[in-house]
């Protein structure tokens, strides 16, 4: 059970930097690929988990499950998806609307992955409130779940960038990252689901004292 | 062990008397895209881009000699005037040192010219080394070439429509790959009038030859192929509207017509037509670039 929420992270950590770099390739078509286009992606993937951080933590005060987590990572997929039959109409309509190519990559950036990174960005608190079982061991634990998920940005930014781009066309590695997230999310659905292996780890701790 | 030092020492101080010796930086500057360095080498004053220690020269002028290109390239890029001797627009992506609108505003000064270079530095540069200035019949853009092509789409007349379109935005070490997709050859081919002809100046010894081929085939159909063995240098020159034939009369006409007028540039128009090959020697099946798949600068280091 743990080791699969560890996996989840790193996953998560994975698609997110795939995801970023997928960005670039997008955008250059209408923006270029000047320095102000990695300005918007990287501003708007810190903005969207920034907050995915904070809705991922708000989440944990309601009761947590491996099942829940699992919603999580299916709705990333879902949303993820459209990003291949919308991005194009979408940068088309942005790109004759605003003509100064940096708010224009910066809105078209908005749209395309503001929301599937928002909830890319709960997976890593959440994964948190599942691993902790005592506050002792509190950080521990979360700086595990830091150095997994980190990992799999380090792994999914050095893949995509020397050997994916190479051998696939983008959509191939964009709907291959959306299958991973439908893959995990319906594993951890089916493992999570009746709840009775995770009860262990479903009961609060304290969770108002500690986070009054 | 101590001979072995010695020809340490001896091949060091060659090298850095080698260096020394043969270029003077006269200028230097860092811009958001590049380093651009100005050296002097003898009588040539050149152009050239990034840090890297084979820094390859964009442009060169020999100031005994104003007008000589230089270089292979951009003597290459001119057979396109084969096929049309007075283009009345021309648009030309990446300006380098100047050499390619310097030359055709003094051939054609009726002609209007675009050149649209991504990295103000380098048009500053081309203005205070090269001789390079905008007049009211050649004007610079700066911003990215896709971005310029795709804006210009949107609002196209046929009057803003260009004869001749000189693709110029690779140097030796990078492509933006952006610039090198058949979307991209589309937007372009958009952009010419009726009978207008497109050039590309790329490369010749990388795997990168064969999908590059087929991409600016299947826009602009068949290519012209130039290339120069001694350089690497490579030039596809294309119309996606009528048949470019090298051996026509018209052309051979054409070229002893222009001879004289670009021999102040040292280009030997006479010889280029018959250098002019239709040959297709690239796999034909290799996979198109497009925006969704365009490696182009990792297949640039995979060879041929």
């Amino acid at each position: 059970m743990a080791g699969l929420v560890y996996l989840l992270a790193f996953s998560g950590g994975f698609v997110i930097m795939a995801l970023e770099l997928m960005g670039g390739r997008l955008l250059a078509p209408y923006f270029g690929s000047d320095i102000y286009v990695w300005g918007s992606i990287i501003t708007v993937f810190m903005l969207s988990l920034s907050l995915g951080y904070l809705i991922g933590g708000r989440l944990t005060l309601r009761p947590t499950s491996l099942f829940r987590l699992g919603l999580i990572f299916s709705a990333a997929a879902v949303l993820l998806y459209p990003l291949m039959l919308i991005s194009e109409p979408t940068m088309e309509w942005i790109f004759g609307h605003i003509e100064d190519p940096r708010y224009g990559s910066l809105t078209a950036c908005l749209f395309l992955f503001f929301i599937p990174t928002v909830i890319l960005g709960m997976i890593s608190p959440y994964c948190v409130r599942l691993l902790v079982d005592n506050t002792a061991s509190a950080g521990a634990v979360a700086g595990r779940l830091y150095f997994v998920s980190t990992l799999g940005s380090a792994l999914g930014t050095l893949l995509t960038s020397f050997y994916l781009v190479l051998w696939f066309e983008m959509n191939q590695v964009l709907l291959a990252l959306a299958a991973t997230l439908l893959f995990l999310g319906l594993l951890a659905l089916l493992l999570g689901r009746g709840g009775s292996s995770v009860d262990s780890i479903e009961l609060p701790l304290k969770p108002s004292a500690e986070l009054a | 062990m101590y001979t072995q030092i010695l020809h340490l020492g001896l091949l060091l101080s060659l090298l850095v008397s080698g260096t020394s010796v043969s270029a003077k930086v006269i200028h230097k500057e860092r811009s958001l895209y590049q380093t651009i360095l100005v050296n002097q080498e003898h009588k040539l004053l050149c152009l050239k881009f990034s840090v890297r220690r084979e820094q390859r020269n964009q442009t060169c002028i020999d100031r005994s000699d104003p007008k000589r290109m230089v270089f292979a390239y951009t003597k290459m890029m001119m057979a396109t005037l084969l096929f049309d001797d007075n283009p009345k627009r021309i648009l030309i992506i990446g300006l380098g040192g100047g050499t390619l609108p310097l030359a055709l505003n003094e051939l054609y000064p009726q002609a209007t010219i675009d050149v649209v270079e991504i990295d103000p530095a380098v048009v500053k540069v081309a203005r205070s080394h090269f001789n390079f200035s905008p007049t009211d019949k050649v004007t610079t853009h700066t911003l990215d070439a896709r971005v310029f092509t795709k804006r210009l789409n949107l609002t196209l007349t046929d009057e803003s429509r260009y004869n001749l379109i000189l693709l110029d935005a690779f140097n030796g070490e990078y492509i933006p790959e952006h610039l090198m997709t058949q979307e991209y050859f589309q937007e372009t081919a958009a952009l010419l009038a009726p009978g207008g002809i497109v050039a590309a100046n790329t490369f010749a010894i990388s795997k990168l030859y064969h999908h590059e081929s087929v991409t600016f085939e299947s826009v602009f159909g068949p290519l012209l192929n130039f290339t120069s063995a001694e350089t690497g240098n490579r030039v596809m020159i294309a119309s996606p509207s009528r048949t470019l034939d090298p051996t026509s009369d018209l052309v051979k006409q054409r070229a002893q017509q222009l001879a004289l007028r670009l021999r102040p540039y040292d280009i030997q128009i006479e010889a280029f037509p018959e250098q002019l090959n239709t040959v297709r020697d690239w796999d034909t099946q290799a996979k198109l670039l497009t925006d969704k798949y365009n490696p182009a600068n990792l297949l640039r280091r995979q060879k041929r």
